[in-house]
């Protein structure tokens, strides 16, 4: 008899068939990817960073390639709150069936508020998650998620108009993450995902000048994996509410090793650029990974290395 | 429709110095359109390359291309029988159901290539196309000759008039004073805008811009068209005149 391998978690009630959630911002409202594969196969979608108004977001060349991962200046383009809840959600729940998790984004607390009580209405929304560490965005974006006390104030403007569970998005550009999760979980917030990108730069030697027309950017792929895994295990170990693990993720040896670390949930990001197939062929490899490393539930794992 | 598959290597040769040719063997089905591209991994690179098809048939792809950086020089020293992992059937590509009788190719540099497979696909449909091609020099011409075998007419300009016309596409077209209907063009940015603003019939411009995946999920790409936002791998590389914001 063939050995059954448990995949699911559970993420603040939320029941998914397996921990890899495709990151925002690399997966668009999954479109382009549905037309490479069943998107059914994934355990949730975060899509595209949304915010109130539509964003063509930062000039071109917004793209820079490093050793083993890339420097992205996008800039949170969407097309706008009301859009995505008329169009994007519903052509998105045509070819996908499984969890949604909404990323919000925002340049006030404000459109915060106005952005989550929205989605916060729509059925197919099943956690909302809370981007206060875009890198490439001014006066919003980033500034709110770098101290407690700013996160701490979104996270409870949010929760006070929500009653989704709302995961919390944190930056990597920070000196002490414990403090700003710890303040995001004291003010409500039923998770925290992390990380977002680093921030990054290159500079074009013959033209000397930065390659990203916006000069910084944020810097994603294989090279993050180790310091996404080190701040994972920092929040777990120090925060009660679950973790959904980001960066740099590309195999399923590195899902596992995230949910050791603390994560209860897996997001796979700029692997997806790379490869369309990335988030299936990790899914497709958990089982197989698991029985090299005696693993019968990956629940078992959560937080197991203290 | 877009598909991820192996290509098997069947030639890599050099056109020019820094131009270089390469055919793949594989699935070309999904390649529907001329001025579509391929994006093609490369061992120890994070993102892929997206490069042009220059033609195809049932089994092959042409690329040509030009080594401008560590990839494309990782890919001219690539030998026959070596195996990669490509993306195909990328873009929108030129759109040749149209009413143009006699449209008008421009290519400058390494945005030549494209509109070779193009040019046969005009002459299939019983169109009669010329072509109009610029370099900078005349070592740095390629496909001159692959052009005129179609039974067109070539015509080239070099910046420093070694070859043809001295100057640029632009030059040539007002010398010659061409009749055409339509413009199918690719090259570099100042030459797109040149020959926009030398012309008044419509036409369609291939674009190129940094990308993060080549298939529209990640607005790496993106640009302002009078129609909103487009994204160049996906709802590009090829944009109608009418659209084009400079």
């Amino acid at each position: 008899m063939v050995k059954h391998y448990d995949t699911s978690v559970e993420l603040c009630g939320v029941k998914l068939d397996n921990p890899i959630i495709p990151a925002s911002g690399t997966f668009g409202f999954g479109r382009e990817f549905a037309e490479y594969y069943d998107l059914d196969c994934l355990g949730a979608i975060s899509f595209k960073g949304t915010t109130r108004d539509a964003r063509f977001g930062n000039p071109t060349p917004r793209i820079a390639e490093c050793s083993a991962g890339l420097i992205n200046s996008v800039g949170l383009q969407n097309p706008g709150i009301d859009k995505v809840i008329s169009e994007e959600l519903p052509n998105l729940r045509k070819i996908f069936h499984k969890p949604i998790v909404a990323n919000i984004s925002g340049f006030s607390l404000e459109e915060y508020e106005e952005c989550c009580a929205k989605i916060d209405k729509e059925e197919q929304v099943e956690i909302i998650e809370v981007n206060v560490s875009c890198p490439n965005v001014h006066n919003g974006g980033m500034s709110f998620g770098t101290q407690p006390e700013s996160a701490a104030e979104v996270t409870r403007r949010v929760k006070a108009v929500t009653t989704k569970p709302v995961f919390i998005k944190l930056s990597p550009n920070v000196t002490d993450i414990v403090a700003i999760a710890k303040a995001c979980e004291e003010a409500g917030a039923d998770g925290i995902c992390l990380i977002n990108t680093l921030l990054g730069m290159r500079i074009d030697t013959m033209r000397r000048k930065p390659v990203i027309a916006n000069k910084m950017g944020g810097f994603s792929g294989d090279a993050i994996f180790p310091v996404a895994v080190r701040m994972v295990y920092q929040v777990a170990n120090a925060c009660r509410i679950p973790v959904m693990g980001c960066g740099g993720v590309s195999s399923a040896s590195d899902v596992i090793e995230m949910m050791m670390a603390g994560a209860t949930a897996v997001q796979v990001g700029a692997a997806n650029l790379k490869n369309p197939y990335a988030s299936k062929e990790i899914i497709e490899a958990l089982p197989k990974e698991m029985e090299r490393l005696g693993i019968e539930r990956l629940s078992d794992i959560i937080g197991i290395v203290k | 429709m877009y598909k991820k598959g192996i290509y098997t290597i069947l030639s890599n040769e050099p056109l020019t110095p820094a131009v270089y040719r390469m055919v793949l063997e594989g699935d070309t089905q999904y390649i529907t359109r001329s001025g579509q591209f391929i994006n093609i991994e490369l061992e120890g690179k994070f993102l892929r390359r997206p490069i042009s098809v220059s033609d195809y048939d049932a089994t092959t792809i042409t690329i040509i291309y030009k080594v401008v950086g560590s990839g494309t020089d990782q890919m001219k020293g690539m030998k026959r029988g070596e195996k990669l992992d490509i993306l195909t059937g990328l873009g929108n590509g030129f759109n040749t159901e149209n009413e143009a009788q006699s449209p008008l190719l421009v290519g400058g540099g390494v945005g030549v290539p494209p509109l070779y497979n193009l040019a046969k696909r005009l002459i299939s449909e019983g169109k009669r196309p010329i072509v109009v091609l610029g370099f900078n020099t005349a070592s740095e011409i390629f496909y001159e000759e692959e052009f005129r075998a179609l039974g067109i007419d070539v015509y080239c300009s070099t910046a420093d008039g070694s070859h043809g016309v001295k100057g640029f596409v632009t030059d040539v077209i007002r010398e010659k004073a061409f009749e055409f209907d339509y413009t199918y063009s690719c090259g570099p940015l100042p030459m797109l805008k040149a020959l926009y603003d030398a012309t008044e019939v419509s036409g369609e411009y291939s674009f190129e811009e940094r990308m993060g995946c080549g298939f529209g999920a990640y607005m790496g790409c993106s640009c302002k068209t009078k129609y909103g936002n487009k994204r160049i791998c996906k709802d590009g590389p090829v944009l109608k005149r009418e659209e084009i914001i400079w």
